[in-house]
């Protein structure tokens, strides 16, 4: 008796997960399905673009600002007590355009979109639109989710870019006013970011925008009734996208960096 | 169903559409179960609802009314029993089958669940958009029509939350009957509304029904809003049907919990039996 309940709790625990993965990939592959069959409609598509896109520069401006000066201000006086402070930029503007950047932008994007995704879409779970959808003959996935995962997919690579550019702008003028020469700052930087950094940040950028985006609307089509049930709804899909963002990041490079060693060998930035 | 029929008990209800000259059977639920959370809605629930007719299902809030409707578009699977929609087996039907069939319904919902991200010209446009393949400027007509036929000319450009809860609700059966569906499903069609509003809504019901000629379902525990709309009023009771028929024969009906609903008192004993009233 004293034994069982637990076990009987963890089993009903490990049950629920293993349906809820059950349930978010049968989710995500009717999602597939009508990307590669129906291409979502201009009409669908346009507002999320706007709502992934445009409303979401500002925060991203303003992470990327402060990351950048940031690693300016922490690397600079390391690189300096050697004697070498213009080399800060190699290392800043690689921080941000393999890393900082494309995950910093998923993370500010799982906040501001993927809770608004769930919300919105709870919402309209519990005022019964999603169900007024199907009464119409209508699928709903195709109408809510499929314009939302096109708008997360295409537009966040974009905002990782002036996620980017802003933190090196940012870094820049931190080490300027520290009196960095600025032709040797730029030079080192221009010797150390290879094309291929810059794109393995932005290939995991649209990998994560994939991850929020179906975390987010399969939390929200997931939603119980409520203000509670939404609220959880945007809870859950911020921490949920935050952990996918972070397992992700991890797989990719692992990838990536396998995969630069074979195409081209191993190189340092130190040799 | 005419006003002579006899009121049908649960049991008589299963077999009297077929037994019963009339309109032909149009929707059938046949021993339906289902419950939520171990806690049961129907336990074996059969009804038929028939081409042509107004029926009115009443029922105390959380009895399964709405779920019935929903059962009866696929929106929710019963755990056991067959429903049918014009002689053929809806129930296990998966959702790329059921949604050519749902366009021949149309359906009210409580709140009126107008997309709220749509103006009110693209929530009446939306199903015309989704299943012809119209000009826009046929579409555009048959909205204006849609909406005059609910006296809401003139908000095609409003959004939903510009809207009072009567503008919604008129914008919702605008909506479901978009399509001129052969049934009009009505999930508490005046709750929440004032006494005017509501029978403004009763009123639509009415016209709508006499305009399309369709076979409508109405939920409601608005006894004033059964009486004006319903030609059959249906009542349902801890998941089972307990009273169908006419309005003036439950008006009369024998059972204490039929009198107690109808009449909204709790206390209200049992009437005395009156001739054959069953």
């Amino acid at each position: 008796m004293g034994i069982a309940k637990p076990i009987a709790d963890m089993g009903r625990y490990v049950a629920d997960r293993v349906g809820d993965l059950g349930r978010f990939t049968i989710f995500s592959a009717h999602m597939f399905r009508w990307v590669f069959t129906d291409f979502t409609r201009w009409r669908l598509l346009q507002p999320q673009l706007y709502e992934v896109g445009v409303r979401s520069m500002p925060v991203i401006v303003f992470t990327g600002a402060f990351v950048g000066m940031v690693l300016a201000v922490q690397s600079y006086f390391q690189f300096e007590s050697v004697g070498r402070g213009s080399w800060s930029g190699a290392v800043i503007n690689l921080s941000v355009v393999k890393e900082l950047g494309p995950v910093l932008a998923g993370v500010m994007i799982a906040g501001r979109v993927g809770g608004a995704l769930a919300a919105g879409l709870g919402t309209m779970k519990v005022t019964e639109q999603i169900d007024a959808l199907r009464a119409m003959g209508a699928d709903p996935i195709r109408h809510l989710v499929v314009p939302r995962f096109l708008a997360c997919l295409l537009l966040i690579p974009f905002l990782t870019v002036y996620c980017d550019f802003v933190g090196i702008v940012g870094g820049y003028v931190v080490a300027w006013g520290y009196g960095v020469d600025t032709h040797e700052y730029w030079m080192h930087s221009a010797n150390v970011i290879e094309n291929w950094d810059i794109a393995a940040g932005l290939i995991k950028s649209a990998f994560f925008g994939a991850a929020i985006a179906l975390v987010a609307c399969y939390k929200g089509f997931q939603s119980r009734q409520g203000a509670e049930g939404v609220g959880r709804a945007a809870t859950e899909a911020f921490v949920v996208s935050f952990m996918a963002i972070l397992i992700l990041d991890l797989f990719i490079v692992l990838f990536l960096q396998g995969l630069y060693d074979y195409l081209w060998g191993r190189a340092s930035i130190f040799l | 169903m005419s006003a002579e029929e006899p009121i049908r008990t649960e049991s008589a209800a299963a077999s009297a559409p077929a037994a019963v000259d009339g309109p032909p059977v149009l929707i059938r639920l046949e021993g339906v179960r289902k419950q939520f959370g171990g806690h049961p809605v129907f336990r074996d629930l059969t009804l038929a609802f028939r081409r042509g007719e107004t029926a009115v299902v009443l029922g105390a809030s959380g009895v399964g009314k709405s779920i019935m409707l929903k059962l009866i578009l696929g929106l929710v699977k019963p755990d056991a029993g067959r429903i049918y929609i014009d002689g053929a087996e809806i129930t296990r039907l998966d959702e790329r089958h059921l949604m050519p069939l749902r366009t021949r319904f149309g359906m009210l919902f409580q709140g009126a669940a107008l997309f709220d991200f749509l103006t009110v010209y693209e929530n009446v446009a939306f199903t015309l958009r989704e299943h012809k393949t119209w000009p826009e400027e046929t579409v555009r007509e048959v909205v204006r029509q849609k909406l005059a036929l609910v006296d809401m000319d003139g908000t095609e450009d409003l959004l939903p939350e510009e809207l009072s809860g009567g503008m919604k609700k008129r914008v919702g059966l605008a909506r479901a009957i978009a399509m001129d569906p052969e049934v009009i499903l009505y999930d508490e069609p005046t709750t929440g509304l004032d006494p005017v509003t509501a029978d403004t809504i009763n009123e639509l019901i009415v016209r709508c029904q006499r305009e399309l000629k369709t076979t409508s379902i109405v939920v409601t525990h608005d006894m004033a809003s059964a009486y004006k709309v319903g030609d059959r009023l249906v009542m349902l009771h801890e998941g089972e049907v307990i009273a169908d028929g006419p309005p003036e024969a439950i008006r009369g009906h024998r059972d204490v919990r039929v009198q107690r609903f109808i009449h909204g008192d709790a206390s209200l004993a049992a009437p005395a039996p009156q001739g054959d009233i069953p």
